[in-house]
């Protein structure tokens, strides 16, 4: 039987541009943050779990070896975990194995990325054979283009409606940041703007995509004697669910997307959540593009099929709506990839822990975090709640 | 030494060289581009048809060798234009990439879709739809690569 | 053996800016005045070159920078002469751990000049490039004495 695991505490970055530091020394600030913030005593730490996306992004492969000084890892055991883009709840559910299983207790988590150093779209190229798909699929927003695009069509959503509704949720998430002292893009827009911006892949446009962020987040799970020691407030893991598609993109279905149904369905089923819309009271989804925002919101049972566009007009999930989702501004305002997955796990404890200072929703008790990874083919969710 | 507000940044390529296999089902399908065929696999188990060929199901497991010629025309699924540059890119932006179910296979293939002008987007819009028929368009000089297909092109 | 079939051949090569941060900086620095520069730990006082930001045992922030001497003895050694795909430098060429001499750790790099009594503890002492761009090869390598 599985033991309960609760998260102590994290720490991130200021994530954005940071060419003041070095990898190492980014690493080190998220881990040292964290440190501060739980009053975790280093030599308690039992190992570490790090990931990054993949390391050709920063040019130096395995960097878990080059990084062993600022985890604090020397002596300990480590495991690296590497999903692409869901790498940072690959990361949180790793270690959820380990404590859970009951071979340890205390875990420093931590994911990072640096993609400013490298050259991003480049590097997505290499996770593609050159075979077929690298010449089509190449670059994150021709395929988030295409699968939304799929799923307006699929659906008959008219075009100006969905742009309303990704301008409400730009518009929403861009305000939101302003509120989380970490996050990247703090940018004030208007409609008009975001309407009007430079068209990245047809229909999105500039304010619809997220940046190229330097980052790290680091987190201390911890099993259930653990964390009560460190804590008043842990935040519980109290569901988590995985699932991939096959690698070919065509092969599978990506409108109703299966992976992204069923690892929701995993961890609701695990949590007891019968109705997601009604039992959380906050989400952190990942949402690097908004059209592929409202695509999750329908997979995870947010909203019906096809039926997304108008609840987020109506403010559903604004940060006052029924269920709120990233107020932290999300991966829209800061992606530093392998660590993004893991800032979405972090922002959901604070948030049942009531630690999430000017984006706290209150009274928040169960929370989900979502991230997604691959050619749009792996899928994460974790819910976490106050309560055992 | 007194400390500097500004660091030093290293630029650098890393460049790697690969020599990767194609393997029998590659090689099998690229030969088909030669003689301007597009070859798939029927799968024994579930039955589906998938292109580009493969050497097993990736749901049944089982593993295929059976060949079948699929047709070159086909609905497009889903489409996205690219403006930008990238490492990789197919061919010089822009360019509309696209989701095509061929007639009788059972996924979708991706390809360029092209023929038409490309460069003011609300005029691709008009013409380049989901659910409209495409048909491929061959290079004349075929390197047994992907790109031997110069695009798909709507039919009227 | 299994039949083989036609293979495809590609250089992946991707563009990098490697952000060196306040301590590759420093040393760089130091490297273009054509000195070794490292740092001392306030904590254990260990000296470590290149120097660092933060002690790896102590987990302190370190910003006492110290000049190293560029004498040292050779720890280990290593000698490389295939051929490879990014290589250093052309030809054979012969990596050693040096401890500089009141260095805390040891210090990687090249071994050249006449070598006919290399071997574990033989003295080197650095010999520079007269044009120096701030970069680990400005030491052109160290020499046996």
């Amino acid at each position: 039987m599985a033991r309960p695991v609760g998260i102590v505490g994290s720490g991130q970055t200021h994530h954005g541009r940071r060419f003041d530091l070095a990898y190492p020394e980014l690493v080190s600030e998220a881990v040292e943050a964290c440190l501060k913030n739980t009053g975790v005593d280093p030599k308690d730490i039992d190992g570490v779990v790090y990931g990054s996306m993949p390391s050709m992004m920063e040019g130096v492969a395995l960097t878990h070896f080059y990084f062993a000084d600022a985890l604090r890892s020397v002596g300990l055991p480590i495991l690296k975990t590497e999903t692409c883009g869901s790498t940072g709840i690959s990361l949180a559910i790793t270690a959820y194995y380990w404590i859970a299983s009951g071979m340890a207790d205390l875990l420093l988590v931590v994911g990072s990325e640096k993609m400013n150093e490298g050259d991003s779209q480049a590097t997505m190229t290499s996770i593609l054979e050159p075979f077929y798909q690298m010449y089509f699929i190449s670059g994150a927003p021709g395929i988030f283009s295409l699968q939304s695009q799929s799923w307006a069509e699929r659906f008959k959503i008219p075009a100006d409606k969905v742009r309303e509704a990704a301008t409400r949720l730009s518009l929403d998430h861009h305000n939101d940041a302003f509120d989380n002292p970490y996050a990247h893009i703090k940018q004030r827009l208007t409609e008009e703007q975001i309407n009007t911006a430079r068209v990245i892949t047809y229909p999105i446009r500039l304010w619809d995509v997220c940046p190229n962020s330097d980052g790290a987040c680091a987190m201390i799970m911890a099993s259930e004697k653990m964390a009560k020691k460190l804590t008043k407030k842990p935040a519980w893991v109290k569901g988590i669910g995985y699932a991939g598609d096959e690698y070919w993109f065509g092969d599978s279905d990506k409108v109703m997307w299966q992976t992204a149904i069923q690892a929701s369905k995993q961890a609701y089923a695990m949590a007891g959540i019968k109705n997601p819309r009604k039992e959380l009271d906050v989400a952190e989804v990942y949402n690097p593009f908004t059209y592929q925002e409202m695509l999750f919101y329908e997979c995870f049972g947010f909203a019906e099929f096809g039926k997304a566009c108008d609840l987020v007009l109506k403010g559903t999930f604004s940060r006052d709506g029924e269920l709120p989702c990233d107020p932290s501004g999300g991966t829209l305002c800061t992606n530093p990839i392998g660590a993004t997955g893991l800032i979405r796990v972090a922002e959901a404890a604070m948030q049942v822990q009531g630690q999430a200072g000017d984006h706290q929703i209150p009274g928040a008790k169960t929370s989900l975090a979502h991230a997604m990874g691959g050619v749009v083919q792996y899928n994460g969710v974790m819910i976490l709640g106050s309560e055992k | 030494m007194e400390k500097k507000t500004e660091c030093d940044v290293i630029q650098d390529t890393l460049a790697v060289p690969y020599e990767l296999a194609y393997g029998p089902t590659w090689t099998r399908f690229f030969e088909g581009f030669q003689q301007e065929k597009i070859l798939g696999s029927r799968c024994q188990g579930c039955g589906r048809v998938l292109v580009p060929a493969r050497s097993y199901c990736p749901r049944c497991f089982v593993e295929l060798n059976n060949f079948v010629e699929v047709s070159q025309e086909g609905t497009l699924m889903g489409w996205v234009l690219t403006d930008y540059r990238y490492y990789g890119m197919p061919t010089e932006p822009p360019f509309v990439s696209g989701f095509i179910k061929l007639d009788g296979t059972d996924c979708n293939f991706l390809h360029l879709i092209g023929g038409i002008d490309l460069t003011d987007p609300d005029e691709v819009r008009r013409k380049i739809k989901t659910g409209i028929k495409v048909r491929a368009v061959w290079n004349k000089d075929k390197r047994g690569q992907i790109m031997d297909i110069k695009y798909f092109t709507p039919v009227k | 053996m299994n039949k083989e079939f036609k293979t495809f051949k590609k250089v992946l090569e991707l563009p990098h800016k490697y952000g060196a941060g306040p301590a590759f900086t420093a040393f760089y620095d130091g490297l273009r005045e054509g000195k070794i520069m490292g740092t001392k730990c306030p904590e254990c006082g260990k000296v470590l070159v290149p120097g660092r930001s933060m002690c790896p045992k102590c987990h302190v922030a370190i910003d006492k920078w110290v000049e190293i001497k560029q004498k040292g003895s050779i720890v280990s050694w290593a000698q490389t002469d295939q051929d490879f795909f990014g290589k250093p430098c052309e030809g054979t060429y012969t990596v050693a751990l040096i401890r500089l001499d009141g260095a805390g750790c040891d210090f990687l790099h090249l071994v050249g000049g006449n070598l006919k009594k290399l071997k574990t503890g033989a003295k080197v002492q650095a010999v520079w490039n007269e044009e120096k761009k701030g970069h680990m090869l400005d030491i052109k390598y160290f020499e046996l004495v």
